[in-house]
């Protein structure tokens, strides 16, 4: 059973969206989503356990052995992105049937569900593929499935969002297209370890730039790397709560999984940095990402918003990480997009706590709400401290490994960089919680959010403490991945 | 005559961006991101021709093949293509109820407001 | 030779020339005609290539599905597109222009047209070429490939299509679930134009009988689950619009077409799971029957069912999906 578990990491979830629609109820739809989510988990934490101590596992897809067919493997990278997309999707969804009371009406209740399933069949499907065209297609799934979550939401610009991310999302996935044609004439082929012996051969040296810009550009307009990032603010403001918390946590993560599969094991990081300068510009670029966005974070007025350019900046510290360009720094990164998930994640579930209860998410509705939902305000506390990297928090770990990596390179303006942007962060999550806990006039009546909500917030919120305290898995995993990687092996 | 194809394939993916990019008209940016799209189709069709061969279906006669992977991988593409644009026209027909318009600025003026 | 060299460059500078009349063309309804052509121009240059299924589907779609629903949309949004105030367009031209040229340079590092020792004919392509009709006892390479060696490719296409349909439906319409259907707007059908009733009537049983033989001849000739489902409810189509959407409703009901697009999905995904169940691997097919081949055989024509089954009730879903909404629709409150 062990060696179909990598498949069925995919399949389980992919065959429970259409099933909703066949053998579910429309009242029981969450319940069996949950139910999918949650044996999804497991497997990824059976998947993750073998691959921890046994190895990495490979699957032919179809009967055929790679390169003629698909193949799905395994390895540490995998089974720790497998592990976070999973346990995030089993923890949001926990809390989906609350939150989209007020903001969804009944009746496109269950559309939500079966998308939600698809989503994350899209991503969980990127992730444990080696094979660069069916990342193509699952990528597409993942993102159809997110245009039409993103639309769902309660304000008419939710359909502009949706309609602007789809365009660029379209523009990115056939850049990506482009670059594996090109890849595929180039060498013949189109799996990922088959293609990282093959490209060594490849004596066109402008055209595999050109290959590689097309497949860098394309992921960097998925991940939201500044400059390409325009389509983030409104698509996350303007979804259905749940949708976003799920998306902020999960989407761009993948995104960033996508780009240092390729990047370091099968194109080979010194390969393409001889032709194309990755490093630099992912540095330079994630040192913006990090300021402009986090200045534009405080000026917002809407807490979704906020957030939102508060993601722009987290993955730009995921950049710079990769811009450093030593082991280290990749594992930073790695350590970065594990615990932000987590971190995005309890922030953008309280705000949905909020938006439950008071049906805004301007910072204004947050006044006194320290008082009439002190658990929710206590949870969007203590993931505050873990994005601005207090010690105990997850965020200060992998903060802390950048600043490491940072200063083993000799670059001292980037631990600069870090102290600044943990900074502003402090100051615009400070705003939120002053006024929370401000004494407001007491003529709202809002109670405290309800129960699935809050299990959902503190489950995030104990995994963000717990992270922070006992490193072993996330630590253990990243440097493992990150040493492979670094080696230039695919797997 | 090489490169003849590859060379029409980058202009036809420069026409589509630049409309999708610098018209205004909803329904315009995305007839732009078809001819994008079909670009890369040519593109991938291209790479595999094999010049005298045949279709890819056996038969006794032929002794040349024109590569059959590129043909499936366009396929699927060309299903994807049309998902993409199924959803996004139901997008457009929405926003032209919501907002009255399909042109990007007046959308854009209309939102701030 | 020379034919399809000359043949080639023709079609695809009509394909330019094409493109640059949509750019510019300000009424939409000329440039989705434009796009029609465009696909039609592009089905051709495929057939040129070689690539006939793909060439098939390029057909049905670019010049079929895809200009119906734009027409669709004119229908709401309006004919003419407004003249442009922003100044973007001279920027991002010069950018175009300048990514452009760096991009012809590049592409002369391409291994040439058409030649027989190109890295992408020497290594994956040359099993599926010779030991396709061997391995999986079908003509159609193009079939084996898509249906067998990369099928979890397919199901995901398949997967890609049913999240579309989803989109679309919740999206224009709000509902998803099987249930009542919506009540029917003031029905508009062609009761005047008995030319085209008439003819339409003696062509829809010959198109879903011939979409039935694209469907099951896909692995021996161009065709299959996907060309076959997108004729399929081309007929249908052309039966809604003739005879009245609620006519085409009581043959095929809102609900039951839902209830199809996910059942395709799930015959598909059924298929691999016996493959599991049987003892091989997710998709193997060679072990659902007594030998390979035959097992090869069962598996390509219950997926490519399921895929036929999905793409037509999606594409006459979303077809629906258009029709039923009304361009008052603006709030979201529906």
């Amino acid at each position: 059973m062990i060696n179909h578990l990598p498949i069925l990491q995919v399949v389980l979830p992919l065959l429970a969206a259409p099933a909703c629609l066949i053998f579910v109820r429309a009242r029981s739809i969450w319940l069996f989503t949950c139910l999918a989510c949650l044996l999804t988990f497991g497997i990824s934490v059976a998947l993750f356990i073998h691959v921890s101590d046994v190895g990495p596992l490979s699957y032919e897809v179809g009967g055929w052995p790679a390169p003629w067919g698909i193949e799905y493997t395994i390895d540490s990278l995998s089974s720790y992105v497998l592990l976070l997309v999973s346990a995030i999707a089993a923890v949001v969804i926990l809390a989906a049937n609350s939150s989209l009371g007020p903001e969804l009406p009944e009746r496109q209740q269950p559309a939500f569900y079966v998308l939600f399933l698809l989503c994350l069949t899209g991503l969980l499907g990127i992730v444990a593929t080696g094979d660069v065209f069916n990342v193509f297609v699952f990528l597409e799934v993942s993102s159809l499935a997110t245009y039409a979550l993103i639309a769902l939401g309660r304000q008419r610009q939710a359909l502009w969002a949706a309609y602007q991310y789809l365009i660029v999302g379209t523009i990115g996935a056939s850049f990506f297209l482009v670059g594996i044609g090109f890849l595929y004439a180039l060498t013949g082929t189109l799996n990922m370890s088959d293609l990282s012996e093959r490209l060594v051969e490849v004596e066109q040296q402008q055209l595999l730039a050109v290959a590689f810009g097309f497949v860098v550009v394309g992921i960097a307009l998925k991940m939201a790397l500044l400059p390409l990032h325009g389509w983030l603010p409104n698509a996350y403001a303007f979804a259905p709560s749940i949708a976003t918390t799920f998306l902020a946590a999960s989407a761009t993560k993948v995104s960033l999984y996508l780009f240092i599969r390729l990047y370091y094991g099968v194109f080979g990081a010194e390969t393409v940095d001889a032709l194309l300068p990755v490093s630099i510009v992912f540095l330079l670029l994630g040192i913006v990402a990090v300021l402009a966005a986090s200045l534009v974070a405080f000026r917002q007025s809407d807490v979704k918003r906020m957030l939102a350019f508060s993601s722009i900046a987290q993955i730009g510290y995921m950049a710079v990480g990769i811009g450093v360009g030593s082991t280290l720094g990749l594992q930073a990164s790695l350590l970065h997009l594990f615990n932000h998930a987590f971190i995005k994640g309890a922030l953008f579930l309280a705000v949905a706590s909020v938006v439950y209860r008071t049906g805004s998410s301007q910072i204004d509705a947050f006044r006194g709400l320290g008082y009439r939902m002190p658990w929710t305000m206590a949870g969007l506390v203590l993931a505050s401290l873990s994005l601005i990297g207090v010690p105990l928090t997850a965020g200060f770990v992998s903060k802390w490994f950048l600043v490491l990596a940072a200063i083993e390179s000799g670059l001292w303006v980037v631990v600069l960089i870090v102290l600044v942007g943990s900074f502003i962060s402090l100051f615009y999550l400070w705003k939120i919680v002053e006024l929370a806990y401000s004494k407001s006039d007491s003529e709202a009546n809002t109670n405290e959010a309800p129960p699935l909500m809050l299990i959902a917030l503190w489950v995030l919120v104990i995994a963000n403490i717990y992270f922070g305290i006992d490193t072993r898995l996330t630590v253990g995993a990243s440097a493992s991945a990150a040493a492979t990687l670094i080696e230039g092996a695919p797997w | 005559m090489d490169f003849f194809n590859y060379w029409v394939v980058i202009a036809l993916m420069m026409t589509g961006l630049y409309i999708v990019m610098a018209q205004q008209n909803l329904v315009k940016k995305l007839l732009g991101l078809n001819i994008f799209q079909t670009a890369i189709f040519i593109l991938y069709i291209s790479v595999a021709k094999v010049l005298g061969g045949t279709a890819p279906i056996y038969t006794e006669s032929a002794t040349l093949y024109s590569n059959p992977l590129p043909h499936v991988l366009i396929l699927t593409a060309i299903v994807v293509g049309i998902a993409t644009m199924a959803l996004a026209l139901a997008l457009v027909v929405r926003i032209h109820g919501a907002y009255g318009s399909i042109e990007d600025d007046e959308i854009r003026d209309r939102s701030k407001q | 030779m020379i034919v399809t060299q000359a043949l080639d460059v023709v079609l695809l500078l009509l394909l330019v020339m094409t493109a640059v009349a949509i750019a510019r063309v300000k009424d939409l309804f000329a440039t989705v005609m434009l796009s029609g052509i465009y696909g039609l121009l592009s089905a051709s240059f495929f057939v040129l290539m070689d690539a006939v299924d793909v060439a098939f589907t390029e057909a049905s779609v670019g010049a079929g599905i895809f200009p119906l629903l734009m027409l669709a949309v004119l229908s709401f949004v309006g004919r003419y597109e407004a003249d442009s105030k922003r100044r973007v367009a001279l920027p991002v031209f010069l950018l175009t222009l300048v990514s452009g040229a760096v991009l012809l340079l590049a592409t002369t590092q391409m291994p040439a047209f058409g030649g027989e020792d190109t890295p992408a004919q020497q290594h994956v392509a040359v099993r599926y070429i010779e030991d396709s009709p061997q391995e999986i006892g079908i003509p159609n390479m193009v079939t084996s490939v898509l249906a067998s060696y990369r099928g979890f490719d397919t199901l995901g296409e398949v997967l890609v299509i049913f999240t579309a349909t989803i989109g679309v439906v919740v999206v224009l319409l709000g509902v998803v679930q099987p249930g009542k259907a919506r009540s029917l707007p003031a029905d508009e059908d062609m009761a005047d134009h008995k030319v085209l009733r008439i003819v339409g009537k003696m062509l829809i049983p010959l198109i879903l009988l011939f979409a039935l033989y694209v469907q099951f001849h896909g692995d021996y000739g161009p065709g299959g689950g996907f060309q076959a489902g997108v004729i399929f409810a081309t007929g249908i189509i052309l039966y809604a619009m003739l005879f009245g959407l609620s006519n085409a409703q009581r043959v095929l009901p809102m609900p039951l077409l839902r209830g199809l697009t996910a059942l395709g999905v799930m015959i598909y995904g059924s298929v691999g799971v016996a493959g599991l169940l049987a003892g091989g691997n997710f998709l193997d097919y060679s072990v659902l029957a007594s030998d390979p081949v035959s097992g090869q055989h069962l598996g390509i024509l219950l997926i490519e069912l399921g895929v036929g089954v999905t793409v037509a009730s999606s594409m006459v879903l979303i077809f629906y999906a258009f029709s039923l909404t009304t361009s008052s629709d603006g709030s979201v409150e529906r």
